[in-house]
C-alpha cells in the first residue's frame, strides 16, 4: 500500500508529458457534463416550463410536432400537454442539485470521519469501520429506500438519504489513505519539528486525499444522480408532480402503449449523463490512482 | 480456519443484528399510526386502542425491540397488517420469486460475462475488447428501471411477444431477469478482463506459454483458476447489489417478490412485513458473503494456512 501511494512526482511528470496529446475520453465526457450544468443553469430561461401548467388540447404530441403557439416540441408533450423538453431541462437541474450536494455532504463528512479513523487508530477506528460494515452490509438503495419512507418526499430529504447511504464510501478511501501517508518520513519529519496533529492533517494528510477523493466523487456522482432517479421513480424521493426524471419517467409507464417518448427522453437524458460520468470517472480512476476501487 | 470461521460467524451476526436494530428504529420513526392507517379516519378511539393493544403497539419501545428480536430468531415476525396472516408467511410466499429471479439472474451474468471477459483480455484493444467494454460500461451506468421500462416498451408494447409484468406466464421471467442481470453482467466482465490480464503476466503463465503449451491450456488450466479468486469475492459483494436491483426490477415488471413485497408494504405502513422483508434481505446478503469467505478459502489454500 504505501509503496503504491510513494511515488508522487513520478505520477506528476507522467501527468504532464501525457498533457501533450489530448485525452479524448477525458474531453468528451467531461464537455458532456460541462453542456449538462450549462443547461441546467441557463435551460430554464430558455425554455417556458411550468410544473403546474395544464394544456389538454395539446396533450401526447409525439417529438417534432409544432404546438399552437408555433413553437417546436423537440421531445413531445406529456398526458397534461406541458412541453417535454423543459420538464426533461427543469429535471437536469433537479439531479445536478442533488447530486453536487449529495456529495458535498457526503465527502466532507466522510472524509472527516476517514481521517479521525485513519490517523486516530485506536477504537475510534474500530467502531467507525465497524459501523462502516454494518451500512455496507444493506445494499445502499435498500438503505436509501427505508430511510426515505421514514423522511418522506422532498428535495432535502432526498439529499441527506443519498449523502447518510454515501458517507461510507468517502470514509474508507480517506481513512486508507490517510494510514498510508501518516507514517511517511515526511510526516514524521514535521512532527519531529513540533507540528501539531491539525497542522499535519492540514499540510500533510489532506492534500494527499484531494485526487483520490475527487475520483471517488465522480464514480459517485453517477451512482447518486441513478439513486435520486430510482426512488423517486418508486415514490419515495422527489414528490409526485415536480419534474425529476425518475417521477416523468415513472408517469410515462401508463402511456407507454401510446407516447413512448413520455418515458423514454427522460431516460435517454439520465443514461446519457450516467454514461458520461462514468467514463469520465473511469478515466480519473487510471490517472491519478490506479490501485483505488470503488464499489 | 475454525478461528477464521468464528471470527466471520461472529462479524454475520454483528451486522444482523445491526441491521435489525437499524430497521427496527426506521420503521417506529415513520410518520403514521398504522392502527389509523389500518382502521381508516372512521375509527373509534377504542377501536384503535384495541388494535394497538393487539399488536403490541402500546408497550414500550424497548420491550417491543425485545420481543422483536426474541421473535426474529424463530423468523416470527407478527401478523401482516395488511394481508391479514403472519408476516413470516407472507415472507416465505415471495421468497421463491425472488430467489429464482437472482438466480437466474446470476446465471446469465456469469454465463455471458466470463467468455466476453476473457475474449477481451486475449486481444487486450482490439476491437472486440472495444466494443465489449462500451457495453460493459453502458450496461453498468443505465438506470435499471428505465431498461426495464424500455424493454416492456419493445418486447410487450410493440412487439407483442413478452407479458409486460407478473409471473403467471413462462416467459415472464425474461425481462426481469435481464434487466437485474445486466448491471451485473457488466461487473463480471470487466472483473473477469482485469483479473486475467493481470494474470497473464505472471511468471507462471510465461513458463507454461515457454514449455510449448497450447494457448487454450494456458488460459483455460493456468491462468483462469488463478484468476477465480479475486472474482469469487467481487462477484459475492456484488450479489448484495442483485439484491438491492431487485428491489427496483420487481417493482417495474410487478414481480411478486421481496422487493415489490417492500415497497408495498413500506406504502401500506405494514411494519412486521417491513421488518421481515428487510431481515431477510440482510440475512440473505450477509449468508452470501460468509459462502464466498469460506469459497475463497477452498479456492486459495494460502488464505486457510495464514489464517
Amino acid at each position: 500500500m504505501k509503496s503504491a501511494t510513494a511515488p508522487v512526482p513520478a505520477r506528476a511528470l507522467s501527468s504532464i508529458s501525457a498533457r501533450s496529446k489530448i485525452d479524448l475520453r477525458l474531453l468528451v465526457p467531461g464537455l458532456i457534463c460541462v453542456v449538462y450544468v450549462v443547461v441546467a443553469i441557463i435551460g430554464p430561461f430558455l425554455t417556458r416550463y411550468d410544473p403546474v401548467a395544464t394544456n389538454t388540447s395539446q396533450r401526447l404530441r409525439p417529438p417534432f410536432s409544432e404546438l399552437r403557439d408555433g413553437s417546436i416540441a423537440l421531445f413531445g408533450t406529456d398526458q397534461v400537454g406541458r412541453d417535454l423538453l423543459g420538464q426533461v431541462i427543469a429535471g437536469a437541474q433537479i439531479s445536478l442539485t442533488v447530486g453536487f450536494l449529495t456529495l458535498v455532504i457526503a465527502g466532507i463528512l466522510g472524509t472527516a470521519l476517514g481521517v479521525l479513523a485513519g490517523y486516530r487508530g485506536g477504537w475510534v477506528d474500530t467502531v467507525l469501520m465497524r459501523l462502516a460494515d454494518i451500512q455496507l452490509a444493506f445494499p445502499s438503495i435498500l438503505l436509501a429506500v427505508l430511510v426515505a419512507a421514514v423522511v418522506g418526499p422532498s428535495l432535502l430529504n432526498i439529499i441527506l438519504v443519498l449523502a447518510f447511504t454515501r458517507w461510507v464510501v468517502f470514509a474508507r478511501v480517506a481513512r486508507a489513505q490517510t494510514l498510508a501517508v501518516k507514517n511517511r518520513d515526511f510526516v514524521s519529519a514535521s512532527r519531529t519539528l513540533g507540528a501539531g496533529d491539525w497542522h499535519i492533517v492540514r499540510h500533510c494528510i489532506l492534500p494527499a486525499l484531494v485526487a483520490p477523493v475527487l475520483v471517488v466523487a465522480t464514480v459517485q456522482f453517477g451512482l447518486v444522480i441513478v439513486a435520486e432517479a430510482s426512488l423517486s421513480f418508486l415514490g419515495l424521493g422527489m414528490p409526485a408532480g415536480t419534474p425529476s426524471w425518475g417521477v416523468s419517467i415513472a408517469s410515462g409507464r401508463n402511456y407507454l402503449a401510446t407516447a413512448w417518448w413520455i418515458s423514454t427522453m427522460p431516460g435517454l437524458v439520465l443514461s446519457a449523463l450516467v454514461i458520461a460520468v462514468g467514463v469520465l470517472g473511469d478515466r480519473l480512476r487510471d490517472r491519478f490512482d490506479p490501485n483505488l476501487t470503488t464499489r | 480456519m475454525s478461528g477464521y470461521l468464528a471470527h466471520r460467524l461472529l462479524s454475520s451476526f454483528v451486522v444482523i443484528l445491526g441491521a435489525a436494530t437499524i430497521i427496527f428504529v426506521a420503521i417506529r420513526a415513520v410518520p403514521g399510526d398504522p392502527a389509523i392507517v389500518m382502521l381508516g379516519p372512521s375509527a373509534t378511539p377504542e377501536q384503535i386502542a384495541a388494535l394497538r393493544s393487539s399488536y403490541g403497539l402500546d408497550q414500550s419501545v424497548f420491550s417491543q425491540y425485545l420481543q422483536f428480536l426474541i421473535r426474529m430468531v424463530t423468523f416470527d415476525f407478527g401478523p401482516s397488517f395488511r394481508l391479514g396472516m403472519p408476516a413470516g408467511q407472507v415472507i416465505a410466499n415471495a421468497l421463491p420469486a425472488t430467489a429464482s429471479l437472482a438466480f437466474i439472474s446470476l446465471c446469465v451474468a456469469l454465463v455471458a460475462g466470463f467468455p466476453l471477459g476473457i475474449v477481451s483480455a486475449l486481444r487486450p484493444n482490439g476491437w472486440v475488447d472495444r466494443v465489449v467494454s462500451i457495453f460493459s460500461m453502458t450496461g453498468q451506468a443505465l438506470p435499471s428501471f428505465w431498461v426495464g421500462i424500455m424493454l416492456v416498451l419493445i418486447f410487450s408494447r410493440t412487439l407483442r411477444i413478452l407479458p409486460s409484468g407478473g409471473a403467471e406466464s413462462p416467459g415472464a421471467i425474461l425481462m426481469p431477469a435481464l434487466t437485474l442481470a445486466l448491471p451485473f453482467l457488466s461487473v463480471v466482465v470487466r472483473l473477469v478482463r482485469s483479473g486475467l490480464l493481470e494474470v497473464l503476466g505472471e511468471g507462471y503463465v510465461q513458463t507454461a506459454r515457454a514449455k510449448g503449451l497450447k494457448e487454450t491450456r494456458v488460459v483455460g488450466r493456468h491462468a483462469l483458476r488463478n484468476m477465480l479468486i479475486p472474482v469469487v469475492t467481487i462477484v459475492g459483494l456484488e450479489l448484495g447489489g442483485l439484491l438491492g436491483g431487485a428491489v427496483i426490477v420487481e417493482t417495474v415488471f410487478a414481480w411478486p417478490g421481496l422487493g415489490r413485497l417492500l415497497i408495498d408494504s413500506i406504502a401500506a405502513r405494514d411494519y412486521s412485513v417491513v421488518q421481515a422483508c428487510v431481515v431477510v434481505l440482510v440475512l440473505g446478503f450477509v449468508l452470501i458473503n460468509l459462502v464466498v469467505d469460506l469459497l475463497y478459502g477452498f479456492l486459495d489454500p494460502r488464505v486457510r494456512v495464514g489464517s
